[in-house]
Formats: structure tokens, sequence, C-alpha cells
């Protein structure tokens, strides 16, 4: 599978040596006929090698696209055929489910194809059959793949090496030609990025859909309950107020209110300090420091919270007497505050650095100290930049998955109280979709719902926060 | 700015006015301060976790392979258990004058106290290596093999269990006192943890590693690389210097800056529902992987090469358009290469983050239990970050060290990666001011 990559590049290599060394063949047939659309030996080489390099990748394209679908209908039927049924009901899906992924590990072990080929024919009605059959089509598909994937690649290569090789004949420029793929290219690269959101928007809003043909948009947006896992066991019809995201979103905001209520003033200090304060010196080394913080994952993050923080926490709240539940809000909270920081104090540090030198100095001219300067006329005028800094924050802490998915609860509760355990929308989305992935129920398809309410979320927040920083920079730069 | 003129009439005295600026300024280093040192906690506690992963206490076994044991021609069906308790027994046995009498436990269970639950997995699979070793009988099939030691103990010499007596605990004071004295005898070693590094998961910690959640990661990373990248630069080149001006332009503009701002998760969810449901493309592999980190990281490269691009001085472009060179020429040729080191920096930082990202993966189901190292893009595999999830889920101690190794590795290979992208663009900037 590696080599394919690397193919297309060997054959469109091979198409521009083969114009470069011998250009006579490729070109004289024109020459000849004293035609225009000639060009140089180079720019027929750079054309050839652009066809076929294109040749060679659209097969590959193509070919990771549409042969999984393929492979995997063929072996389905062959797990179904032997049981003679269709997997319509939800036990027989998941049924089917485990026999896929037992004849997958058979696939990909090292049992040799003949022991397969024998356990397959055995007439057996039973499973172990079917899923030796159904492994056999796997094994033999990954067998095909290996000499069959690179020869298309290669016809590829070679058909696109052809056409590019005949455009001078056709009266085309190869150098023109080449700029008109080229500029198409570029325009297509720019559409991935607009595919990219048309195609979350599109897997959002139907799986969204589906979700609210089952239960009640309303329901969703201002129920109180939130029970997704009882709903599927007792196999209830869905509508019976379990899927109320209210209380869902109360616990990431309290989440996020504790992490900003812990980024905000470390954030800000830290960024004035920096600014009005410190010596460039210490700032230099300072920056990059706080930069660590936003360079590390956050799954580090959570491991943390999990193993270091919640046990203090916990011990410290028995001290001042109070009792934490596990998972609670706090710890969870705090160190989403850890990582939002160096957010927060990076863009307050931009907020304030583009606030005009001439402010400070009349400010200084009128016998203000320093935290005068910074406390009534930098920070109040750079306030928009800190309200949109703060915007930006939150709609990070919203959409952090792992730090909550490791750190906080999974049940719902409508509480406000940060000591206890509380869910959010990520963590919510990520249990609803690990393990089973049958599209056909409320269970999964709320995922869908809630992911949908937290882009929206998350992009009205940022829409906030460019207006406002938008105007303020109006205002300064006029 | 109506507080500038309370300045201007002397309400308070100086003196509280200059105490108010100290205070302020001490909050402000105390906040930077406050902020360094959890860093160096955060480092520090993790360094200090993963310290007990990186060795492993091993016990010296003589086993003996024989034939109506181990069958040559099958050893997967051979009784590994039997030869490990009977190599437990005959150690304990040859030791017997070292150690206290009473401390001896039964031949039925002295296997299972000492050694690892995953021995027996580890001894066949290092035979099945070296076939040379069955088939032979009497003291030629002995051999003498490293095998590690239960999980429990390993924990205790490392000081991180208290033997009890209670009903449940994990070792007792028996043997705690048993395993000391084999300590003294030699037979138990403190090794290095090679394991670590070479090995996929285990259900067991002191057989587990990181390999195959680092291989399946760089498969992924790689995947991400040769899709961003050109696919970026291009969008990137496009948005500069061949998008006409105009609405349209301005639409495509504002959805990269959004895009850039949609939560990661959402681009699980899209891996999920396209790549995964409606191209039936394989569950959990780093193919798939790859593709979403692809497109999570397409903004960052789009934004970053645009930038990078904008900052070529117009004079390169004027030069080369003046001596004939087509629209194109001038760009692909000349200012492209020109803002090569600020886009492979941004793409390497972008990169970076990809790295450190698990929670698209888990959607798209990187995070099975493999024991064995993926093969390529379209096995299915685990990233380095999932695998930290999981063993962050696990209830057996061992893990918990093991996570933490598996973090200092992860910071390592970002910082390195990070190094990397500074030093270039230091480099390259050198290379150009001469």
């Amino acid at each position: 599978m590696g080599f394919a990559f690397l193919l297309p590049w060997l054959v469109a290599a091979c198409g521009w040596m083969a114009c470069r060394w011998s250009p006579v063949a490729w070109l004289s047939p024109v020459a000849g006929e004293g035609q225009h659309a000639q060009g140089t030996a180079a720019q027929l080489a750079r054309l050839v090698f652009l066809t076929s390099l294109l040749g060679g990748l659209l097969v590959l394209l193509l070919w990771l696209l549409l042969e999984p679908p393929v492979i995997a209908q063929r072996s389905t039927q062959a797990l179904l055929a032997s049981e003679a049924q269709s997997a319509s009901s939800r036990q027989e899906r998941v049924a089917l489910d485990l026999l896929r992924t037992k004849a997958q590990n058979l696939a990909a072990g090292d049992r040799p194809t003949e022991s397969l080929k024998v356990e397959a024919l055995k007439d057996e009605s039973d499973s172990v059959a079917s899923v030796a059959r159904a492994a056999l089509v796997l094994r033999q598909a990954t067998e095909r793949e290996a000499w069959l994937l690179p020869v298309l690649v290669v016809l590829g290569g070679l058909l696109g090496l052809l056409a590019g090789s005949q455009a001078p004949r056709r009266g085309l420029h190869p150098r023109k030609l080449a700029e008109r793929i080229i500029a198409v290219l570029l325009l297509l690269s720019a559409a991935t990025a607009l595919a990219v959101t048309v195609g979350i928007l599109l897997s959002l809003i139907f799986e969204s859909w589906r979700f609210f043909r089952l239960v009640p948009l309303s329901e969703f947006l201002f129920g109180l309950r939130w029970e997704p896992q009882i709903a599927l066991r007792a196999d209830q019809v869905a509508g019976l107020g379990a899927f109320g995201a209210v209380p869902v979103l109360l616990g990431t905001a309290v989440i996020s209110l504790v992490a900003l209520l812990v980024a905000a003033p470390l954030g800000i200090l830290s960024a004035v300090w920096l600014v009005e304060y410190a010596s460039p010196r210490t700032r230099s080394i300072c920056k990059p420091v706080l930069e660590i913080l936003a360079g590390i994952p956050t799954v580090v993050y959570g491991f943390f919270a999990v193993v270091a923080l919640a046990p203090a926490f916990r011990e410290g709240g028995a001290w001042l007497g109070f009792t934490l539940a596990p998972n609670s809000a706090l710890v969870a909270g705090f160190v989403m505050g850890v990582m939002i920081l160096p957010f927060i104090s990076s863009l307050t540090d931009d907020a304030l650095y583009a606030v005009p030198q001439s402010l400070r100095e009349g400010a200084f001219a009128l016998g203000a100290t320093s935290f005068e300067v910074a406390s009534r006329v930098v920070l109040p005028t750079a306030a928009p930049g800190i309200v949109s800094a703060f915007l930006l924050a939150i709609s990070r802490a919203l959409g952090e998955t792992m730090i909550v998915l490791m750190a906080a609860g999974l049940l719902a509760k409508m509480t406000i109280n940060p000591l206890d355990s509380v869910t959010t929308v990520t963590v919510q989305i990520v249990t609803l979709l690990t393990g089973d992935t049958e599209f056909d129920n409320p269970k999964t398809l709320s995922a869908f719902a809630l992911g949908l309410l937290l882009l929206v979320i998350t992009l009205f927040l940022n829409w906030l926060a460019l207006r406002v920083s938008r105007r303020w920079h109006k205002e300064w730069s006029a | 700015m109506s507080g500038l003129l309370d300045l201007v009439k002397p309400r308070r005295s100086l003196s509280r006015r200059k105490r108010a600026d100290r205070l302020f300024a001490a909050c402000g280093a105390g906040a930077v301060f406050l902020v360094v040192l959890w860093i160096g906690f955060l480092f520090a506690s993790l360094l200090v976790r993963a310290l007990p992963a990186m060795t492993a206490y091993e016990i010296a076994l003589t086993v003996q392979l024989e034939p109506e044991q181990i069958p040559p021609d099958n050893p997967r069906r051979g009784n590994w258990r039997g030869v490990l308790a009977q190599a437990v027994a005959d150690l304990l046995n040859a030791e017997a004058q070292t150690l206290d009498a009473e401390l001896i436990p039964s031949e039925r269970v002295a296997a299972k106290l000492l050694l690892s639950k995953g021995a027996a997995a580890e001894l066949r699979s290092l035979v099945i290596k070296n076939p040379s070793w069955l088939g032979k009988t009497g003291t030629e099939s002995a051999r003498t093999v490293f095998l590690p030691v239960s999980d429990s103990l390993d924990q205790y010499a490392k000081g991180l269990l208290v033997p009890s007596t209670q009903d449940g605990a994990l070792v007792s004071p028996k043997t705690a006192e048993l395993f000391d004295q084999l300590r003294q005898a030699g037979v138990v070693q403190r090794k290095f943890a090679w394991r670590f590094f070479v090995r996929a998961d285990s259900r067991f910690p002191a057989l587990a590693g990181i390999a195959g959640a680092v291989k399946g990661s760089l498969l992924a990373i790689m995947v991400c690389l040769f899709l961003s990248f050109p696919v970026g630069v291009a969008a990137a080149v496009w948005f500069e210097d061949f998008a006409p001006e105009g609405r349209r332009t301005d639409l495509f503009r504002i959805n990269v800056y959004n895009l850039a701002a949609v939560p990661s998760i959402i681009f699980g969810l899209l891996g999920l529902a396209v790549f995964l449901n409606f191209f039936s493309m394989p569950r959990g592999a780093p193919l798939v992987g790859g593709m979403v980190l692809a497109l999570m990281t397409l903004p960052t490269v789009i934004v970053v090469s645009a930038s990078a691009l904008r900052a070529v001085p117009s004079n390169l472009r004027e030069a080369a358009l003046a001596l004939g060179a087509s629209r194109q020429e001038a760009i692909l040729h000349h200012v492209l290469p020109y803002a090569l080191p600020g886009i492979l920096t941004g793409t390497i930082i972008g990169l970076a983050r990809a790295f450190g990202e698990t929670a698209p993966l888990l959607l798209i189901g990187m995070t099975a239990f493999l024991t064995s190292v993926p093969e390529g893009i379209s096995s299915p595999a685990t990233a380095l970050p999932a695998q930290i999830f999981l063993w962050a889920d696990q209830p057996e101690r061992g893990f918990a060290a093991r996570a933490s190794a598996a973090i200092v590795a992860l910071l390592i290979v970002l910082t390195l990666v990070n190094l990397a992208a500074i030093l270039l663009r230091e480099k390259m900037e050198k290379g150009r001011s001469r």
C-alpha cells in the first residue's frame, strides 16, 4: 500500500526524463509541420510530469474511495449467506458486527490462507464457516490489492503521460496547458476548505434531522433531563424527555465558568505585567514559557487532572470541610483554565500592544504611576480586545474534549454547584459514539445534534469576538 | 477617560499611589511566577510518575523445553504454564538454602505469586522466535530466560505498594519477604524496561509498550502531512495570488477562518459520518485518522502559508514578471520558494498539534486494544495520545506509570518537533539575509 503512493511519482519522473532526454522523438512531428504550439522540451517535460502524476494519483484516489465499500459489502454477504438472513433487527446487526470483527481479526492474523479455505468449505451452518469465508474475502482482497493497485496506478500514470505528450500535436502550447491545469488544481485546493465546511454542516444537519424526527426539537432544547442510556436499554420509544440538552449545557457552562475564573485574572495580570512592567529580557524569557502551556496536548492535562489534582483537591476540600464529588467540575474547570490561560494571555498581550503609545505617554506626562496608566488608560482602551480574547477562550473551552472526558463526570445533573460532578457536551458526544455506531437510534443520533449545537455556539462566539475586536480596531485606526 | 481627570486632582497621597503601583507589580509578577511554578510542577510530577515504568524487575528462570511439554511442530499448543510452574519450583528448590523454609509457597501457587500473568505468553513468543531451542531433551532443552515478575511485586519493589495481611491485598508480607530474599540471592534483578519501547499494548502492564501507538501516530501524521501540506499551500497560493477580488473570495476566506475555530471533536463527527459510514473506510485505520487530522490542520496551514506569502517583498514578483515570466512562473518559481521557511514552520507547528490531538481519533475508533504493531495505513491502529487515554483508564497500577512515561515520550517528541521548526526558520532566515 505504501509503495503504491510512490508509484505515481516514479511514473511521472520517468515521463519527465523521457521528454527531457529525447525531445526530438516527441516534438519533431509538430516541428516538421511548422506549427506554433511548440514550446521547449523542458516545458513539455513539465506538462508530461504533471499529467502522468495526476493520472496515477487519480487512480489511487478512486481506489481508496471505492474499494473499501465494495469489500465491506462482499464480506457482509459472505457472513450473511450462510445464516440465510438479513440483518434487519437491531440484535442481528450487533451480532453481525461482532462476526465482522472476528473475520477481520482472522484475516489479519497469521493463519495460512489454505487452512482458512478448508474451514470455509466446511458446510456448517454455524458462524465459524461464514466467518472463515468473510475472512477469506478480506484476505483475497488484500492479496489482490498487492498487485492490482500498482498495475492500475501505473496504467493511469501512463495514460496521463500519453495525454500530456500529445498536447503539442493537438496545437496546445505545453506551458499554457500546464498552467491551466495548475490553476484548476489551485482552485480545487481552495475549494477543499469550503468542501470541508459543507461536509461538516451537511453531515451534522442530516444526522440531526434524523434525530429530530425521533425527538422533537423543543424537547431537545428545553428538556431538563438527559438520560440517553436509559432510553436505549429499556427499549423505549424516545421522546419521553430523556433527551433534554439543558443539563448538559449547564454542566458545560459550569466547567467553562470555573475555567474562566481561573484563567482570566491570571491571564490578564500576567499579560499586563509582561507588557507594562517587565524588562524586555524578562519578557523574552517568560513569553516562550507561557507558550509551552499552549503546546501541551490536552490529554496530558486530563491525565494530570485525574492522577495528581483530583486527589489533592479532594484532600484540600476535606481539610476545609467540603466534600468534593469524584470527577468534580472544580478539578476539570481548573485544569481547563490552565489550558486556556496561554490563549487569554497572548491575545490580551496583542490587545495591550495595540494600544497607541501616545496614550501611555500622555498619562505618564500627567504624573500617573505605571499602575494608574495600566488600570485607567491601557486596560479600558484595550477592553474590547480583551473581551474578544475571553470570547475566543470560552469557545475553545466549550469544544475541549479530553480534559473533561477524563476529569469530568458522565451523568448530566441540573446543578450549578462546582463541587458536584457534571458532564459536558463533548463528553456526551464521545461516550454516545464509542462502541455502538449504528446510526439508527436516538442515542447515537443525539451526538450529532449535540455536535450541531456545539458548532453553532462556537461559531456564534467567534463571530461575536470578531465583531467586538473589529469595531475596536476601527475606532483606533481612525 | 474620565479617570484621567482624577489624576490631576491629587486626592490620594503620592506614597499611597506608589504603594498601589508596587502592589500591582507584585501581583503581576506573582501571576507569572505562579504559571511558571505550575509548569514546573506539571513536568516534575509527570517525570516522577514516569520513572517507575523505565525499569522492570525480572526473574531469571531456567525453563525445560521438553518435547512432551512443548511440541516442536506446534509450539503454540504447548503447556507453557506447566513449564513455568516447573521452572519456578526448580528455582525455589535450588535456592532453598538462602530462603526461609516457611516463606516458600506451595508449588501450585508459586508461579502465580511471583510471575507476571503475561509471563507464559512472553515465554511462548520468545521461543517461537527462536525455534532452534525446541526439539531437544534433557539438560540440552534447558534455557535461562528473564521474565517479568508479577505486577504487584513490581510495584512493591518500587515502593509504590505496601504489603498487608488484609483480605484482597495485592501483596502479602510473606510474598514480599520471599521476593526480597530472591532479590538478595540475585535471582530477581532490576532491568531497563526495553519492552516499553518495542512492544504494542498488552493486558499486562509489564508487557505493554508504546511502539504500536507510536507507529500508528507516525502513519497518521504522514497521511496528514501528505494531504494537508500540498492542498493547504496550493489553497493559500490561490487565495493570495489568483483569487478574483469579490464577495465570493471573501466568503472563501471567512470560511477558512471559521474552520480554524471549529472544535476538533466536530472533525471526528465528520470522519465518523462521512469516511466510516458513508465510504466504509476501515475503522480505526491511520489512513482515516490522518485524513481527519488533515482536515483539522488544513485551515492552519492555509492561514500560515497565506501570511508567509504576503510577507514576500513584492519586488521579487515584479522582477520576475519584468523578465518575462508568466504569473504562475513568478509565483511558483520565485515567490513560493522564498516563503517556504515560514510555510514549513507553520506546517510543522500545525502537525505537532495534530500529533497530540486525541478527541477526533476516539470517534473514528483509533482506540482499539491491539497487541501488535500496526502494519500499514489501512490496518487498525491506535495513536500515542489515544494510548495514553486508554492506559489512564486502566485500573491496574502499572498502567498509570506507563501512561506517564508515554506522556513524557509524547512531550519529548513535540519539543523536538517544535525545536526543529524554530531552528529551520532561523537557519533559512539567516541564509536569506546574507
